[in-house]
């Protein structure tokens, strides 16, 4: 499982990656790989308000309809339309494919995210759970 | 969790292991859209252990069983197979079957495996006033489902018999394939030509396995049950429990072929007559998302409004790539054309009635 080492992580499996006070938020490799193939992306839409926590968008894979959470607080001021069409982009490369862009209310709320090394043991405890 | 003769296979092959029914089953190995796709361009394999067999033999038994379900039994002939919803008293249904017709006092009921339990003590309730055994014989039966375009070529390669006169829902018994006997049918449940294979379950594994070797240069994928339930979703093939169930009769399921009201008295009869001539209230049509998103079963279908019925399945259709449904709708909204809403997760999307089947089956006739 893919789980690069610069970005930050949710329990919920979304990460995040900053960029000039702006946070890039995807769905990790562990979720696309749990959701199966992915069938519809509901996205946020352009200049919401969100809490970190807050289910703000949600993916759907055959089986299932699961929400993403924000990992941050702020302003939706960008989606990845692509994903309307191609929802599938998420299977292949979830972290190529960010689903929203959030100008962050709160900097600081990163630094309470995971890193990979915590994320990665997250995902074993989780997998263990499942077995 | 019950496990088929064909668990071990299942891990070894990476299929991802799913309570089904208390069955543990492979929900995909590949992925769905990939095993959906490979049955619909070349073929899959499928274990379908998990559904029940149900012997009903004596001298009555084909007159048993004509009461017991809606279709017309009596039209059936040695080596043949039928479908028939098998209903209540009051029209709803008790399982939608396969009869296989061996001889007039041997047939051989397959129904589904959240129903079998139920099934066997309703007919063996029924079967009192008849001159008839029934026998609950799932555990002597593994089940095999090779299913696509490519079925009978792989097939072929392991049997003499000329599988081209083997016709659609007909089937031959003691046939040998790779030399194991098995009951050799051509039906299936994913809208595609193909066979299904009963047999010992000691013998399952060395046929599975052979199965998979043979068709490893035409694309054949082991297949699990999301896979199993898209295919028939698309195809438009009822699920009981969703499409029908014991508050939906066959009529308002579409299944009214099956259901043959001239035939002498059956259960469920007079009500499913009754209902004819009154006229049906609400049936299943389908329905295509204009706005797109995943309808799914349980969801509120409305117009203006008001509440008007419920999606019974709806999912992403992989093979023609639309957002499809199976709905139960008032009677007035079931035109082709008619415009609807479907609540998906707390908003309404713009649907429309469409034709099914959504997907024409290519059947061996």
């Amino acid at each position: 499982m893919n789980i690069p080492e610069d970005l930050r992580y949710t329990k919920t499996h979304e990460w995040v990656r900053v960029e000039d006070g702006r946070a890039y938020v995807g769905i990790t490799d562990f979720a696309q790989e749990h959701l199966g193939d992915i069938v519809y992306v509901e996205l946020p839409e352009v200049g919401s308000e969100v809490e970190a926590g807050d289910a703000f968008c949600s993916v759907e894979s055959v089986k299932a309809a699961s929400d993403v959470y924000s990992p941050v607080s702020g302003k939706v001021i960008e989606v990845n339309g692509s994903l309307e069409d191609e929802p599938e982009l998420l299977n292949e490369d979830p972290y190529e494919n960010w689903i929203a862009v959030i100008e962050m209310s709160d900097p600081g709320e990163v630094d309470a995210l995971l890193d990979a090394e915590s994320y990665a043991k997250h995902c074993e405890e989780e997998e263990e759970e499942m077995a | 969790m019950k496990k088929t003769p064909l668990y071990e296979k299942h891990i070894s092959l990476g299929g991802r292991i799913v309570d089904f029914l208390g069955w543990a089953l492979p929900v995909q190995y590949s992925g769905i859209v990939d095993e959906h796709l490979a049955v619909r361009n070349a073929a899959g394999l499928f274990d379908v252990s998990h559904m029940g067999e149900i012997e009903v033999k004596g001298k009555e038994a084909l007159n048993f069983i004509n009461y017991i379900v809606t279709n017309d039994v009596s039209r059936l002939v040695p080596g043949k197979i039928m479908y028939s919803p098998m209903c209540y008293e009051h029209g709803g249904v008790v399982d939608d079957i396969l009869i296989y017709m061996h001889d007039e006092s041997n047939l051989l009921l397959v129904v589904n495996a959240g129903n079998k339990d139920k099934d066997y003590q309703w007919i063996l309730d029924k079967s009192k006033d008849f001159d008839v055994n029934v026998l609950d014989m799932s555990d002597s039966y593994a089940q095999i489902a090779l299913q696509g375009p490519k079925a009978e070529g792989i097939l072929q390669k392991l049997t003499d018999i000329p599988l081209g006169d083997l016709k659609f829902y007909a089937f031959k018994d003691e046939v040998l394939v790779d030399g194991v006997k098995v009951l050799l049918s051509r039906t299936g449940y994913t809208g595609e030509d193909g066979f299904e294979l009963y047999l010992s379950p000691s013998d399952a594994v060395h046929v599975w396995d052979k199965l998979l070797e043979a068709g490893k240069e035409e694309g054949l994928l082991p297949a699990g049950l999301g896979a199993r339930d898209t295919l028939r979703f698309e195809a438009s093939l009822p699920l009981y429990g969703q499409e029908l169930s014991e508050e939906i009769t066959p009529l308002e399921a579409g299944l009214g072929f099956f259901v043959k009201l001239d035939k002498e008295d059956f259960i469920g009869k007079s009500s499913l007559l009754e209902q004819k001539e009154k006229g049906l209230k609400r049936k299943i049509v389908g329905l295509e998302m204009i706005e797109k998103g995943v309808p799914r079963h349980g969801y509120e279908v409305r117009s203006q409004g008001k509440a008007i019925g419920t999606i019974t399945s709806g999912s992403f259709a992989p093979y023609l790539e639309k957002y499809l449904a199976l709905a139960l709708l008032d009677i007035d909204f079931t035109e082709v054309g008619q415009e609807v809403y479907v609540d998906i997760r707390g908003r309404d999307r713009l649907a429309e009635v469409v034709e099914t089947p959504f997907y024409k089956r290519r059947y061996k006739r």
